[in-house]
Protein backbone atom coordinates (compact mmCIF):
# COMPACT_ATOMS: atom_id res chain seq x y z
CA UNK A 1 0.00 0.00 0.00
CA UNK A 2 0.77 3.39 -0.68
CA UNK A 3 1.62 5.34 2.49
CA UNK A 4 -0.75 7.40 4.25
CA UNK A 5 -0.56 10.97 2.63
CA UNK A 6 1.30 13.58 5.03
CA UNK A 7 0.99 17.36 6.28
CA UNK A 8 1.91 19.98 4.05
CA UNK A 9 0.50 18.01 0.66
CA UNK A 10 -2.57 18.95 -1.03
CA UNK A 11 -5.37 16.80 -0.55
CA UNK A 12 -6.23 15.18 -4.13
CA UNK A 13 -9.84 16.29 -5.53
CA UNK A 14 -12.47 13.94 -5.59
CA UNK A 15 -16.07 13.76 -6.53
CA UNK A 16 -18.21 10.91 -4.08
CA UNK A 17 -21.97 10.56 -3.28
CA UNK A 18 -23.48 11.24 0.04
CA UNK A 19 -25.79 9.17 1.49
CA UNK A 20 -28.06 11.20 0.33
CA UNK A 21 -27.32 11.35 -3.34
CA UNK A 22 -25.76 15.00 -3.41
CA UNK A 23 -22.19 15.00 -4.87
CA UNK A 24 -19.69 15.83 -2.35
CA UNK A 25 -16.07 17.63 -4.48
CA UNK A 26 -13.51 18.75 -2.52
CA UNK A 27 -13.36 22.27 -4.84
CA UNK A 28 -16.59 22.78 -2.93
CA UNK A 29 -15.68 22.18 0.36
CA UNK A 30 -13.01 25.36 0.03
CA UNK A 31 -13.19 27.98 2.24
CA UNK A 32 -13.78 26.03 5.09
CA UNK A 33 -11.24 22.98 7.04
CA UNK A 34 -13.09 19.50 6.87
CA UNK A 35 -12.38 16.49 8.30
CA UNK A 36 -11.98 13.21 6.60
CA UNK A 37 -12.51 9.97 8.31
CA UNK A 38 -11.53 6.93 6.32
CA UNK A 39 -12.99 3.44 7.81
CA UNK A 40 -13.27 -0.39 6.62
CA UNK A 41 -17.41 -0.44 6.66
CA UNK A 42 -20.54 0.22 7.62
CA UNK A 43 -21.89 -1.89 10.63
CA UNK A 44 -18.48 -3.62 11.27
CA UNK A 45 -17.15 -3.30 15.09
CA UNK A 46 -15.54 -0.57 16.10
CA UNK A 47 -16.45 2.40 13.04
CA UNK A 48 -19.76 2.28 14.95
CA UNK A 49 -18.52 4.18 17.63
CA UNK A 50 -16.24 6.27 16.09
CA UNK A 51 -18.91 7.02 13.99
CA UNK A 52 -21.23 7.52 17.42
CA UNK A 53 -18.61 9.37 18.98
CA UNK A 54 -18.20 12.19 15.61
CA UNK A 55 -21.43 12.32 16.08
CA UNK A 56 -21.42 13.90 19.46
CA UNK A 57 -18.39 15.80 18.81
CA UNK A 58 -19.82 17.33 16.00
CA UNK A 59 -20.95 20.53 17.30
CA UNK A 60 -17.11 21.51 18.90
CA UNK A 61 -16.43 20.43 15.24
CA UNK A 62 -18.77 23.11 13.55
CA UNK A 63 -17.22 25.69 16.91
CA UNK A 64 -14.21 25.50 14.83
CA UNK A 65 -15.79 25.98 11.45
CA UNK A 66 -15.05 22.64 10.09
CA UNK A 67 -17.03 20.06 8.01
CA UNK A 68 -16.98 16.44 8.87
CA UNK A 69 -17.21 13.61 6.73
CA UNK A 70 -17.26 9.74 7.04
CA UNK A 71 -15.61 7.59 4.01
CA UNK A 72 -16.10 4.11 3.15
CA UNK A 73 -16.48 1.55 -0.21
CA UNK A 74 -20.04 0.90 1.03
CA UNK A 75 -22.84 1.82 -1.34
CA UNK A 76 -24.45 5.41 -0.78
CA UNK A 77 -27.35 3.12 -0.46
CA UNK A 78 -25.66 1.47 2.41
CA UNK A 79 -24.58 4.62 4.39
CA UNK A 80 -28.32 5.69 3.99
CA UNK A 81 -29.14 2.68 6.38
CA UNK A 82 -26.15 2.83 8.18
CA UNK A 83 -26.80 6.99 9.18
CA UNK A 84 -30.32 6.26 9.92
CA UNK A 85 -29.41 3.31 12.17
CA UNK A 86 -27.22 5.31 14.20
CA UNK A 87 -28.64 8.49 13.58
CA UNK A 88 -25.39 10.14 12.43
CA UNK A 89 -25.89 13.89 11.65
CA UNK A 90 -23.21 14.51 9.05
CA UNK A 91 -22.39 13.00 6.14
CA UNK A 92 -21.04 9.60 4.77
CA UNK A 93 -19.11 9.17 1.11
CA UNK A 94 -19.08 6.40 -0.87
CA UNK A 95 -15.58 5.24 -1.97
CA UNK A 96 -17.94 2.75 -4.23
CA UNK A 97 -17.04 3.41 -7.96
CA UNK A 98 -14.31 2.67 -8.75
CA UNK A 99 -14.29 1.33 -5.62
CA UNK A 100 -11.87 2.64 -2.97
CA UNK A 101 -10.69 4.99 -5.28
CA UNK A 102 -10.13 8.63 -3.22
CA UNK A 103 -8.88 6.02 -0.27
CA UNK A 104 -5.99 5.00 -2.78
CA UNK A 105 -5.25 8.56 -3.99
CA UNK A 106 -5.39 9.17 0.02
CA UNK A 107 -3.04 6.16 0.71
CA UNK A 108 -5.31 4.06 2.84
CA UNK A 109 -6.69 1.77 0.48
CA UNK A 110 -6.22 -1.83 2.14
CA UNK A 111 -5.48 -4.21 -0.77
CA UNK A 112 -5.09 -7.22 1.37
CA UNK A 113 -9.54 -6.94 2.48
CA UNK A 114 -10.79 -4.34 0.01
CA UNK A 115 -11.43 -1.94 2.58
CA UNK A 116 -9.90 1.70 3.81
CA UNK A 117 -7.90 1.83 6.80
CA UNK A 118 -8.71 3.51 9.63
CA UNK A 119 -7.23 6.92 9.08
CA UNK A 120 -7.82 10.92 9.53
CA UNK A 121 -6.98 13.72 7.79
CA UNK A 122 -7.72 17.51 9.09
CA UNK A 123 -7.86 19.59 5.22
CA UNK A 124 -7.48 23.15 6.04
CA UNK A 125 -9.52 25.70 4.14
CA UNK A 126 -7.26 25.74 0.83
CA UNK A 127 -7.52 21.92 0.76
CA UNK A 128 -3.77 21.71 2.29
CA UNK A 129 -3.48 18.28 4.23
CA UNK A 130 -2.48 19.94 8.27
CA UNK A 131 -2.85 16.28 10.19
CA UNK A 132 -3.66 13.13 9.39
CA UNK A 133 -3.08 9.83 11.32
CA UNK A 134 -3.35 6.17 10.73
CA UNK A 135 -5.01 4.21 13.63
CA UNK A 136 -4.27 0.19 14.46
CA UNK A 137 -7.08 -1.18 12.17
CA UNK A 138 -8.72 -2.35 15.64
CA UNK A 139 -8.65 1.04 17.42
CA UNK A 140 -10.72 4.05 17.61
CA UNK A 141 -8.77 6.63 16.54
CA UNK A 142 -11.23 8.65 19.15
CA UNK A 143 -11.00 12.51 18.66
CA UNK A 144 -8.65 14.37 20.20
CA UNK A 145 -6.18 14.55 17.31
CA UNK A 146 -8.75 16.15 15.27
CA UNK A 147 -9.93 18.96 17.82
CA UNK A 148 -5.76 20.14 18.75
CA UNK A 149 -5.84 20.18 14.73
CA UNK A 150 -8.79 22.29 14.41
CA UNK A 151 -8.12 24.62 17.58
CA UNK A 152 -4.03 25.31 16.76
CA UNK A 153 -5.28 26.36 13.06
CA UNK A 154 -7.91 28.51 14.31
CA UNK A 155 -4.87 30.40 16.70
CA UNK A 156 -3.02 30.77 13.98
CA UNK A 157 -5.54 32.73 12.45
CA UNK A 158 -6.26 34.87 15.04
CA UNK A 159 -2.81 35.39 15.85
CA UNK B 1 1.93 12.62 15.51
CA UNK B 2 0.87 11.52 18.83
CA UNK B 3 1.18 15.01 20.71
CA UNK B 4 0.43 13.03 24.03
CA UNK B 5 -2.17 10.78 22.17
CA UNK B 6 -4.29 8.95 25.12
CA UNK B 7 -3.29 10.59 27.89
CA UNK B 8 -5.62 11.69 30.43
CA UNK B 9 -5.24 15.40 30.17
CA UNK B 10 -7.73 16.33 33.31
CA UNK B 11 -5.73 14.51 36.15
CA UNK B 12 -7.55 12.75 38.80
CA UNK B 13 -8.73 15.63 41.61
CA UNK B 14 -10.63 16.01 44.82
CA UNK B 15 -13.45 16.53 42.48
CA UNK B 16 -13.86 13.47 41.08
CA UNK B 17 -15.85 10.49 42.13
CA UNK B 18 -13.19 7.81 43.22
CA UNK B 19 -13.56 4.64 45.28
CA UNK B 20 -10.21 3.47 47.18
CA UNK B 21 -7.24 4.93 48.71
CA UNK B 22 -6.24 8.54 47.23
CA UNK B 23 -2.40 7.01 47.59
CA UNK B 24 -3.65 4.17 45.89
CA UNK B 25 -0.72 2.70 44.09
CA UNK B 26 -2.80 2.11 40.50
CA UNK B 27 -5.61 4.44 39.74
CA UNK B 28 -8.29 3.05 37.16
CA UNK B 29 -10.14 5.21 35.46
CA UNK B 30 -13.52 4.52 33.55
CA UNK B 31 -15.47 6.60 30.97
CA UNK B 32 -18.65 5.17 30.64
CA UNK B 33 -22.00 5.79 29.67
CA UNK B 34 -25.22 3.83 31.58
CA UNK B 35 -26.92 2.83 28.63
CA UNK B 36 -24.13 1.48 27.22
CA UNK B 37 -24.11 -2.65 27.14
CA UNK B 38 -20.33 -2.99 27.11
CA UNK B 39 -20.04 -0.23 30.89
CA UNK B 40 -22.82 -3.06 32.08
CA UNK B 41 -20.51 -5.54 31.04
CA UNK B 42 -17.73 -3.85 32.31
CA UNK B 43 -19.55 -2.77 35.98
CA UNK B 44 -19.21 -6.24 37.70
CA UNK B 45 -15.36 -7.21 35.98
CA UNK B 46 -14.43 -4.24 37.51
CA UNK B 47 -15.77 -4.83 40.78
CA UNK B 48 -14.34 -7.78 40.96
CA UNK B 49 -10.75 -6.65 40.22
CA UNK B 50 -11.39 -3.95 42.62
CA UNK B 51 -12.12 -6.72 45.35
CA UNK B 52 -8.94 -8.63 44.51
CA UNK B 53 -6.71 -5.84 44.26
CA UNK B 54 -8.29 -4.35 47.49
CA UNK B 55 -6.31 -1.02 48.65
CA UNK B 56 -3.99 -0.92 46.09
CA UNK B 57 -6.73 0.40 43.59
CA UNK B 58 -8.48 3.73 43.56
CA UNK B 59 -11.07 3.38 41.04
CA UNK B 60 -12.54 6.76 39.59
CA UNK B 61 -15.81 7.33 37.13
CA UNK B 62 -16.03 9.90 34.80
CA UNK B 63 -19.51 10.38 32.77
CA UNK B 64 -19.06 9.50 28.49
CA UNK B 65 -22.68 9.32 27.47
CA UNK B 66 -23.39 8.78 23.78
CA UNK B 67 -26.21 10.94 23.68
CA UNK B 68 -27.29 10.46 19.95
CA UNK B 69 -26.90 6.28 20.64
CA UNK B 70 -28.63 6.12 23.94
CA UNK B 71 -31.85 8.63 24.33
CA UNK B 72 -31.66 8.18 28.46
CA UNK B 73 -27.76 8.04 29.08
CA UNK B 74 -27.77 11.53 30.31
CA UNK B 75 -30.37 11.98 32.27
CA UNK B 76 -29.20 8.77 34.10
CA UNK B 77 -25.48 10.84 34.15
CA UNK B 78 -26.97 13.78 35.65
CA UNK B 79 -29.10 11.93 38.23
CA UNK B 80 -25.82 10.05 39.22
CA UNK B 81 -24.17 13.48 39.61
CA UNK B 82 -27.34 14.66 41.37
CA UNK B 83 -27.26 11.84 43.71
CA UNK B 84 -23.30 12.98 43.94
CA UNK B 85 -24.14 16.38 45.88
CA UNK B 86 -26.27 14.23 48.39
CA UNK B 87 -23.56 12.00 48.84
CA UNK B 88 -25.03 9.10 47.06
CA UNK B 89 -23.05 8.89 43.83
CA UNK B 90 -21.91 5.24 44.18
CA UNK B 91 -25.17 3.85 45.53
CA UNK B 92 -26.39 5.40 42.45
CA UNK B 93 -23.72 4.57 40.15
CA UNK B 94 -25.05 0.79 41.34
CA UNK B 95 -28.26 0.95 40.91
CA UNK B 96 -28.76 2.33 37.57
CA UNK B 97 -26.03 -0.59 36.32
CA UNK B 98 -28.02 -3.11 37.71
CA UNK B 99 -31.28 -1.42 36.47
CA UNK B 100 -29.84 -1.25 32.30
CA UNK B 101 -33.07 -1.61 31.09
CA UNK B 102 -35.04 0.45 33.36
CA UNK B 103 -33.96 4.19 32.64
CA UNK B 104 -37.12 6.08 31.69
CA UNK B 105 -37.90 8.83 33.20
CA UNK B 106 -40.02 6.97 35.70
CA UNK B 107 -37.52 4.73 36.41
CA UNK B 108 -35.22 6.89 37.43
CA UNK B 109 -37.57 8.56 40.06
CA UNK B 110 -37.92 5.39 41.22
CA UNK B 111 -34.52 4.43 41.63
CA UNK B 112 -33.65 8.31 43.50
CA UNK B 113 -36.31 7.08 46.14
CA UNK B 114 -34.59 3.91 46.35
CA UNK B 115 -31.60 5.29 47.05
CA UNK B 116 -33.02 7.45 49.45
CA UNK B 117 -32.33 11.13 47.79
CA UNK B 118 -34.59 13.84 48.51
CA UNK B 119 -36.79 14.27 45.71
CA UNK B 120 -37.12 18.42 45.97
CA UNK B 121 -33.33 18.98 46.19
CA UNK B 122 -32.97 16.82 43.10
CA UNK B 123 -35.05 18.69 41.18
CA UNK B 124 -33.60 21.81 42.66
CA UNK B 125 -30.09 20.32 41.31
CA UNK B 126 -31.22 19.34 37.66
CA UNK B 127 -33.01 22.79 37.82
CA UNK B 128 -30.02 24.52 38.51
CA UNK B 129 -27.74 23.24 35.90
CA UNK B 130 -24.92 21.76 37.85
CA UNK B 131 -25.15 18.47 37.20
CA UNK B 132 -25.93 18.71 33.73
CA UNK B 133 -22.09 21.06 32.87
CA UNK B 134 -20.54 18.81 35.04
CA UNK B 135 -21.53 15.76 32.50
CA UNK B 136 -20.71 17.81 29.73
CA UNK B 137 -17.18 18.93 31.70
CA UNK B 138 -16.69 14.95 31.96
CA UNK B 139 -17.54 14.34 28.22
CA UNK B 140 -15.11 17.08 27.10
CA UNK B 141 -12.46 15.94 29.49
CA UNK B 142 -12.92 12.75 28.23
CA UNK B 143 -12.50 13.41 24.42
CA UNK B 144 -9.52 15.05 24.70
CA UNK B 145 -7.98 12.61 26.30
CA UNK B 146 -8.77 10.27 23.77
CA UNK B 147 -11.84 8.50 24.40
CA UNK B 148 -13.26 6.84 21.83
CA UNK B 149 -16.07 4.73 22.79
CA UNK B 150 -17.64 3.47 26.15
CA UNK B 151 -16.17 1.98 28.53
CA UNK B 152 -12.82 3.99 27.81
CA UNK B 153 -10.32 2.94 30.73
CA UNK B 154 -7.24 5.24 31.77
CA UNK B 155 -4.76 3.30 33.53
CA UNK B 156 -2.07 5.65 35.76
CA UNK B 157 -3.87 8.38 33.01
CA UNK B 158 -2.72 6.41 30.12
CA UNK B 159 -5.53 4.76 27.85
CA UNK B 160 -5.75 1.01 28.06
CA UNK B 161 -6.59 -0.41 24.89
CA UNK B 162 -6.23 -3.91 26.05
CA UNK B 163 -9.37 -6.22 26.40
CA UNK B 164 -10.75 -5.36 29.69
CA UNK B 165 -13.86 -7.77 29.47
CA UNK B 166 -11.02 -10.77 30.35
CA UNK B 167 -10.79 -10.02 33.77
CA UNK B 168 -7.34 -11.71 34.20
CA UNK B 169 -5.93 -9.55 31.51
CA UNK B 170 -7.54 -6.20 33.03
CA UNK B 171 -5.93 -7.58 36.79
CA UNK B 172 -2.78 -7.95 35.48
CA UNK B 173 -2.68 -4.57 33.58
CA UNK B 174 -3.47 -3.32 36.79
CA UNK B 175 -0.79 -5.37 39.02
CA UNK B 176 1.28 -4.37 36.24
CA UNK B 177 1.52 -1.14 37.11
CA UNK B 178 1.46 -1.44 41.35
Amino acid sequence: MAPLLNVGATAPDFALSDQAGTTVTLAALRGKPAVIAFYPADWSPVCGDQMALYNEVLPLFGELGAQMFGISVDSRWCHGAFAENRRLRFRLLADFEPKGAMARQYGAYRDEDGTSERALFVLDEAGLIRWSYLSPIEINPGADGILATLESMQSEKSA
Amino acid sequence: MSRGHNELTTPVSANDHAQGPGDAAVTLVEYGDYECSYCGMAYPIVKRVHARLGKQLRFVFRNFPLAEAHPHATAAAELAESAALQGRFWEMHDVLYEHQSALGPADLERHAKKVGLDLDTLEAALRGGGPHKRVQADFMSGVRSGVNGTPTFFINGQRFDGDWRDEEILTAALGARG
